[in-house]
């Protein structure tokens, strides 16, 4: 810690106090016009206080709009199955990797390696996915490209193997006889736990922010999109609106601005209210993940 | 007899593991091996009656169609500087963050501030853009209605000038993003012995002979790190900031088109898939040499940080 004068004290209060407020504000103005009415703001525009208080926009979505809840609730299903899935298969993959004297360890971690500093890029991607697979318009469509498997998580996870779990344990169950399998459940899974929370967390938060493969794969069944699809989907109508006045999207379709911006506070709102009690485990997630798996 | 004997369970052994490993390979060859073999679509004319490597091949044709019009400068040169900048602005914002947040003592103050400075790295890009658009949006947003006006500043088309974007979409990363360097900045910060600064302060060092001969210096592999890590990414740029915060707005691709957008553009909007599959090659190919260059280097500097 820099042992300071006045004046940098008061400069790094300075430069924090603003950068906090940089990232308020634009909240501030997101939840205060969702709670605005629609006439103060079409005459005030977006602002940092409800200049007409109104509980409009939340009746809207909680009332007839059920294609609101639908998203929403895609969102929770896609985030919670990728995540689970995410999970099982870097542990089993992670674990033999752990295994010091498995003959072919270095070649397959290096054929998982690989995948860290070569892609085929989109292109080949999306046409695998959707030429040769057919996953388009389906829920896998949501789950599987992209964020199934994260190489960077598994390596993140068998590195946590191999310095805290020490092989004497393992070697000592496999003394008493009990299987791969059984070890992995009954000892590896249970000490690597905070390990497995920062996994599950960073690929929850991805596939709950993920869009995306959405806008790439869902074009036909609006109907599975995930909120952040139809957060997408209403923004983009509206600014084909504005672009085209006289436009293929009937004005009714649009939620009007207050609606929007209550859509936006409610995509958010979950991850508002986890993330003080997943903090610490986020940034542990940023500072492990970083430098080297 | 008996060495047998254990090789026999050692067998067992190894098979159970290579079940485990199973799934996760057939997750890499789909998600990842086959696009790398599809690479050589560059190289064909795709038809998807034919089947897509069932194409006939064309040579070069798709790389000449790419090249035959000034798209292809502008989206390389986008990505480029783009990343460039955000390389350079984005560390410098991250360690200036973490030295503040280090010398603040104030335990309510810091903790907060270490709180609110992430929560910007949790949205969606889609959530990014709805708030890009409550400052930008031309009839009733924030900077039209309320700042402008305070300058005495005429309202502005945001979504319609090319010239701001530059501007717009560096802050909307900066913002975006600096919680997240901050906080990795900062966790090497705290690993500085704290004696040298008291040694220091007793030869009479101010705060910025402090900064410049202990933060710096402790913080020089970190940095050195994770700028070149950037750098073999170049070629790569963060799609939904590039496509979705700018809405979509063709009057702006001048400069907002980079390569991801331009390669998904051409695939699914425009249905061009010779100049897509031509685009996304070179971004893949020059992506590779990128990292391996960068990992080479940050080799020779520090082995302990390299990614191999």
């Amino acid at each position: 810690m820099i042992h300071e004068n006045k004046a940098f004290k008061l400069l790094t209060y300075f430069i924090m106090a603003f950068l906090v407020c940089s990232c308020v504000i634009p909240f501030v103005i997101l939840i205060s016009s969702s709670f605005s009415s629609e006439a103060s703001l079409a005459n005030f525009g977006y602002g940092l206080f409800p200049k007409e208080f109104s509980l409009k926009a939340y009746e809207y979505i909680g009332g007839v709009k059920s294609d609101i809840l639908h998203a929403y609730l895609m969102s929770f299903i896609y985030t919670a199955v990728g995540t689970i899935i995410n999970v099982i298969l870097s542990l089993l993959f992670a674990y033999p990797l752990s295994v010091k004297d498995l003959p072919g360890r270095k070649i397959i971690s290096f054929f998982l390696f690989f995948t860290m500093l070569f892609n085929g890029g989109f292109v080949p991607t999306y046409l695998i996915y959707s030429k040769i697979f057919h996953i388009n318009d389906s829920p896998a469509a949501m789950i599987v490209p992209y964020l199934l498997m994260n190489p960077f998580f598994v390596i993140m996870i068998r590195t946590y193997m191999t310095t805290n779990i020490p092989t004497e344990v393992l070697e000592a169950g496999r003394i008493d006889g009990a299987g791969e399998g059984k070890l992995l459940y009954k000892v590896v899974l249970p000490m690597s736990k905070p390990i497995i929370g920062t996994v599950a967390l960073m690929t929850a938060i991805a596939y709950w922010n993920n869009w995306t493969n959405g806008i790439y794969f869902l074009t036909i069944r609006r109907d599975l999109y995930g909120i952040q699809n139809y957060l997408n989907q209403v923004l983009s109508n509206v600014q084909f609106l504005a672009t085209h006045s006289a436009g293929f999207v009937s004005v009714d379709s649009i939620p009007n601005v207050s609606i929007r911006m209550a859509l936006a506070v409610i995509a958010v709102l979950p991850v508002l209210i986890a993330y003080p009690f997943f903090q610490k485990t986020f940034v542990a997630g940023i500072t492990v993940g970083s430098v080297k798996g | 007899m008996k060495k047998r004997k254990i090789a026999l369970k050692d067998l067992r052994r190894f098979s159970a593991l290579y079940i485990m490993l199973i799934p996760g390979i057939i997750y890499l060859l789909i998600n990842n091996y086959m696009p790398m073999a599809g690479l050589v679509l560059a190289f064909k004319k795709v038809n998807y009656q034919i089947g897509i490597f069932q194409s006939p091949w064309t040579g070069l044709s798709n790389f000449k169609y790419l090249f035959s019009t000034k798209d292809a400068a502008q989206f390389f040169r986008n990505t480029i500087l783009y990343n460039l900048a955000f390389i350079l602005l984005g560390n410098l914002l991250g360690l200036i963050v973490a030295i503040s947040l280090d010398s603040i003592k104030q335990k309510f103050f810091k903790k907060m501030s270490q709180t609110i400075i992430l929560f910007p790295y949790l949205l969606s890009t889609v959530i990014v853009s709805y708030i890009v658009f409550a400052f930008l949006s031309g009839k009733n947003g924030f900077m039209n209605m309320t700042i402008l006006p305070l300058f005495g500043i005429d309202p502005i088309s945001w979504y319609n000038e090319p010239s701001h974007w530059p501007v717009i979409l560096t802050i909307t990363f900066l913002w975006m993003s600096f919680g997240y360097s901050s906080i990795l900045y900062y966790s090497t910060l705290i690993g500085i012995d704290k004696s040298l600064y008291e040694a220091a302060v007793v030869d009479g060092a101010g705060v910025w002979a402090q900064i410049k001969f202990i933060t710096i210096p402790a913080m020089k592999t970190t940095v050195i790190t994770l700028v070149l890590m950037a750098v073999g990414r170049i070629c790569y740029s963060d799609f939904g900031l590039f496509y979705q915060v700018p809405m979509n707005s063709g009057m702006l691709y001048s400069t907002t088109q980079t390569i991801d957008t331009y390669v998904y553009r051409g695939l699914l909007e425009l249905n061009d898939i010779g100049r897509s599959t031509a685009a996304g090659f070179l971004q893949s190919v020059f992506g590779f040499i990128c990292v391996v260059t960068a990992n080479t280097v940050v080799r020779k500097l520090d082995e302990d940080s390299s990614l191999f």
